[in-house]
């Protein structure tokens, strides 16, 4: 039903990234993002998130439960609760500069140039409305079109994501079909007006394994079809290395290591990212210990005053304690905030060579 | 669908016939002979019998009930002791204007409440929210016919803005939607209408806070739509619950207009039960009775019905 093309996300990035997309400037332009959560529930859940990202490529947003991944990516949609949350810093995305959109600006940016899909899609979709009819919405939020218009351009949006009988998955309630084809009609949705950036928050969290894989590829089709940027949210990394072009490690609300796929899955920078790769099953690991990262991640309503990381970190110094690490660039594209970071292979983390990729 | 509704219709029947039967008993159950407000009490044995055999009294308890059901689907609840007319007639009439009171006291608090709950739920935990709270718990606790005194004390007796009794000018007569008969119609309707309000208040603040906190309603502003556009899918989302709390409110409207009829003199069934208990007049309370039951057990079968139609969640099984 669809094409199996096998990735080699670990060779040279494609061409058309490293010419002409680097002269232009980027799509996501993120310097030092916060996000506070007062009221009730108070926390710092994002203390200062930079990255950009330019158009066309897959940033994969890695990190635990509770490192301000989904936090970050609400912030770019302007989801937050207003009354009970605070946000800082800078998002310009495609020259607009988010955060200081009025609602009609809003209405405008939301699905039309940057779209969002979520973990569960039964729990995205409004459960007394048609799938098609919720598209078709979408559409016509964005276009003056009636609503026959709007209808076909959801069917069509319907079969793009390779979904069988689409003109009967129309008429369909979101609780009468199955959780990957729920997945894909979220995606139709959310390309629906052609946005220049997804955001996915773990969008295959919530699948089985087989319904995760053809999720992927789709999603890695769509985003080369219709040259969109993508923030791809996960905490697994093998679905990391399917997606990403690069990766950004987040831990306690900050970005520690950010670089190219391939330099941040093989050399591995910051202890953080080591121990996550560490702790992930891969199958060229096969025979050497897994270990895991020691402690639980830090309260953020009670962060340290150094790096968050120190307390679990086996390289912590008393500097680490004193001061959070600033942000520095490192190697070619990479950047990284560590007061002691690892040099090369270190015994625990991933050793150079060719690393065999999960597929299923 | 078309199945699900016969289905639903066909289990009503023993409900409906369960009614019947409590009806016809009521009056065996009842302390007292049926015939001490017929006979007097020191009548001699043969006029007791002949009086027994008249109303038919003397046969066996169910072929009574089959006889007593019998007429009763005919139309024909037998007739009033006190003033010897039928009391289908009677209870019809009465019946009618209960509906109105009810009905306009249904919308009446529907439409408040909707209002109320509306704004609590989108302003959860505020100070409005604890307002709006507060406001339709004295609602529901509040007795009617307190209410009912209190606002005729001010709005009669003191301001002279509004007619106390009755439900037209010069005493009873037919209903018709002029200004003099509206007029009669206020006061009570007001009364009546906080209870629902309150439950329909309760209700809706619980679901649209909920309905807010769910995901989808992130994915709706998530793909361009405005606050305007969400509140209709929030409306839709509501609506088929607190329909069904209203249907069922509208049942206790019935039973609770008794009070409220009696305070302000309106001539409708709660009106006619409150004179058949004091004055004994068992068929006339058998036939209010049962008619009012009937028409709860009805009203029960169309929440089910309409419910399920506006929701598709419930519509599979
Ligand atoms: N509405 C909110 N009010 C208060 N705190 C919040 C709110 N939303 C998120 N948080 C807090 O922000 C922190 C970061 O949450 P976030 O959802 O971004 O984590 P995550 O990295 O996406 O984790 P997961 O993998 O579990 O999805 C959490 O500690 C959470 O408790
Ligand atoms: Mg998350």
């Amino acid at each position: 039903m669809f094409r199996f093309r096998p990735r080699h996300p670990l060779s040279t990035p494609p061409a058309e990234a490293t010419g002409a997309a680097a002269a232009e400037a980027p799509l996501v332009e993120v310097s030092d993002l916060t996000v506070e959560f007062t009221g009730s529930r108070k926390a710092s859940a994002v203390n200062g998130v930079s990255f950009s990202l330019p158009k066309g490529r897959v940033l994969g947003l890695l990190g635990e439960s509770g490192s301000g991944k989904s936090v970050t990516l609400r912030a770019l949609m302007r989801l937050l609760p207003p009354r009970r949350s605070r946000i800082g810093g800078r998002i310009l995305v495609d020259g607009q500069d988010v955060l200081a959109l009025d609602e009609k600006g809003l209405a405008h940016y939301r699905g039309g140039i940057a779209s969002m899909i979520f973990q569960e899609p039964i729990l995205a979709f409004d459960p007394v409305y048609t799938v098609g009819r919720q598209i078709a919405e979408a559409v016509r939020a964005h276009d003056a079109v009636d609503w026959a218009t709007a209808r076909a351009r959801a069917i069509e949006m319907l079969e793009h994501v390779q979904i069988p009988q689409a003109a009967r998955r129309y008429e369909s309630y979101p609780h009468e079909i199955s959780g990957g084809m729920r997945q894909r009609a979220m995606i139709a949705l959310a390309l629906s007006c052609r946005p220049k950036l997804l955001l996915a928050d773990e969008p295959t969290t919530a699948l089985d394994a087989t319904v995760q894989i053809q999720i992927l590829l789709l999603l890695r089709e769509l985003q080369k079809e219709f040259g969109m940027s993508v923030i791809f949210v996960t905490h697994d990394i093998g679905v990391a290395v399917e997606v990403s072009d690069r990766l950004a490690v987040m831990y306690g609300g900050r970005i520690v290591e950010e670089g190219d796929l391939a330099a941040v899955v093989r050399n591995p920078r910051h202890p953080y990212t080591a121990g996550l790769l560490a702790s992930t099953v891969t199958p060229g690991l096969r025979g050497r210990r897994l270990t895991t990262i020691p402690g639980a991640p830090p309260d953020l309503s009670d962060l340290p005053q150094g790096c968050a990381f120190a307390p679990r970190c086996a390289f912590a110094s008393a500097d680490c304690a004193a001061a959070v690490p600033p942000v520095r660039a490192f190697g070619q594209a990479g950047r990284l905030a560590c007061f002691h970071p690892l040099e090369s292979a270190v015994p625990g983390a991933l050793g150079p060579g060719p690393i065999a990729v999960p597929t299923a | 669908m078309f199945a699900y509704m016969l289905r639903r219709i066909v289990y009503a029947l023993p409900i409906a016939l369960s009614v019947t039967v409590i009806c016809f008993l009521l009056v065996h159950i009842a302390p007292g002979d049926p015939l001490s407000a017929v006979a007097p009490v020191d009548a001699p044995t043969e006029v007791i019998e002949a009086l027994k055999r008249a109303y038919g009294l003397d046969k066996p308890l169910v072929v009574q009930y089959g006889l007593w059901l019998g007429r009763a689907v005919q139309g024909d609840l037998g007739s009033s002791v006190a003033t010897g007319r039928a009391v289908t007639g009677e209870v019809l009439g009465a019946v009618s204007n209960t509906l109105l009171l009810a009905f306009v006291a249904a919308c009446l608090g529907f439409l408040a409440g909707c209002a109320m709950g509306g704004i609590a739920g989108y302003r959860s935990r505020s100070v409005l929210d604890r307002v709006v709270s507060a406001l339709s718990v004295a609602g529901v606790s509040v007795p009617h016919y307190w209410l009912g005194m209190v606002l005729t004390i001010i709005f009669s007796a003191q301001l002279h803005w509004l007619p106390a009794m009755g439900a037209g000018p010069g005493g009873s007569g037919a209903w018709t939607w002029d200004y003099a008969h509206i007029r009669h119609l206020i006061l009570p309707a007001v009364t009546l209408s906080v209870i629902p309000m309150g439950m329909v208040a309760r209700t809706v603040r619980a679901l649209v806070a909920d309905v807010l906190g769910q995901e989808f309603v992130q994915a709706l502003l998530a793909k361009g739509l405005t606050h305007r556009q969400v509140f209709f899918h929030v409306v839709k989302n509501v609506a088929p619950t607190a329909l069904a709390v209203m249907g069922l409110q509208l049942g206790y409207l019935l039973g609770g207009s008794i009070l409220v009829e009696t305070v302000f003199a309106w001539p409708g069934t709660g009106f006619l039960l409150n004179n058949a208990i004091f004055q004994r007049d068992i068929p006339l309370l058998q036939g209010t009775i049962l008619i009012l039951s009937l028409f709860f057990v009805a009203l029960n079968l169309l929440v089910d019905i309409v419910q399920p139609m506006l929701d598709p969640r419930m519509r599979r099984s």
